[in-house]
């Protein structure tokens, strides 16, 4: 397989995942909240400062329908990750030779 | 597992804070050895990955759900280095954009998956292949390994930050057995994924998997450049 297409085809599989599964995804609590629930220090948590932000809980605030809202938002984290963490990635990566004699 | 604001107390958080920026200053460093021309999109597509696998919580039982951490996964196919910067991002934007895990507690978040997920899982999926024969089908299989002793590592290592600066008085004793009963479960549906993808991306792209490569040196042919003839050579 090309290191193209490879890289589509992951792209594709996370954009499927974060953009349609997501909806599928089991809402209970999970295993961190369910231990502080019944350990009974769920209630320290504090509100989170972002809770209010457009993405907040997965969900595009504007968006009232929850699949596409939900999707939209799994769409556009997957999009400032791959960004971020490529950006990262390209900027401490080893430069071939060449590059360093062209700098 | 993302921990929230308010679980830990300020000193706590701070701490985890030094702990997260020192790790993240080490895997930048670290990650250059890992990452070139060809490595570099793996880790964008890693980190995304990660990202959109953490939005699908599977339940395991007794109205309880579980996400992938990804620490195992992600060491095993970019490094560990690379890894630790992709769990940052990740947690990162999760922390600021979704409202997901606590901003305070970034710095305990990244300490969790960054360095004891990601840790924990190259560490044992390295100690495995050390002493099993070395062979190709077998990185599924130990990266699936790796990811389900991550999960319960990095449930124990919550419980000790608790103990150090937990804001309820709880007993530890108790709190460690559920952690871990209920992420070693969790580590459960972590190992199935982890082999799943990894098997996946071993069987298209198998130089694309950094802990793959120790078994493909000496036995594909590969277009030399200066910069892999160097990094054999070192």
């Amino acid at each position: 397989m090309r290191t193209r297409s490879f890289l589509l085809a992951g792209l594709l599989a996370a954009l499927l995942l974060g953009g349609v599964a997501s909806y599928y995804a089991s809402s209970h609590p999970d295993g961190l909240e369910h231990v502080a629930e019944r350990a009974g220090f769920l209630d320290t948590a504090e509100e989170h400062a972002a809770a209010d932000g457009p993405l907040a809980g997965y969900a595009v605030e504007s968006v009232a329908d929850d699949r596409l809202s939900g999707g939209l938002a799994g769409v556009v984290g997957i999009a400032v990750t791959l960004l971020l963490a490529g950006g990262i990635a390209y900027a401490v990566r080893r430069r071939v030779p060449q590059d360093e004699d062209a700098g | 597992m993302h921990v929230p604001d308010g679980f830990l107390d300020a000193p706590t958080s701070i701490a985890t804070g030094v702990v997260a920026a020192a790790a993240i200053a080490v895997a930048l460093r670290g990650a250059r050895r890992e990452l070139d021309d060809r490595t570099a999109p793996m880790a964008g597509l890693v980190a995304a990955f990660v990202f959109a696998a953490q939005m699908i919580n599977f339940p395991v039982g007794a109205g309880t759900s579980g996400h992938l951490l990804g620490g195992a996964m992600a060491a095993v196919l970019v490094g560990p280095y690379t890894a630790a910067l992709c769990l940052a991002v990740v947690l990162l934007v999760q922390g600021l954009l979704f409202a997901d895990g606590g901003i305070t507690a970034l710095g305990t978040n990244i300490t969790l998956f960054s360095v004891v997920a990601v840790g924990a899982g190259w560490l044992v999926f390295r100690g495995f292949q050390a002493v099993l024969p070395k062979k190709l089908g077998l990185v599924p299989v130990l990266a699936g390994v790796a990811a389900l002793v991550s999960v319960p590592v990095t449930a124990a290592a919550f419980v000790a930050l608790f103990a150090l600066g937990g804001q309820a008085p709880v007993p530890l004793d108790s709190l460690l057995t559920a952690m871990l009963g209920w992420h070693v479960l969790i580590g459960i549906g972590e190992a199935l994924i982890t082999a799943l993808v990894l098997s996946s991306v071993v069987a298209a792209r198998p130089d694309l998997v950094r802990g793959a490569r120790p078994l493909l040196a000496g036995r594909t042919l590969e277009i030399r450049t200066a910069a892999t003839v160097r990094e054999a050579t070192s």
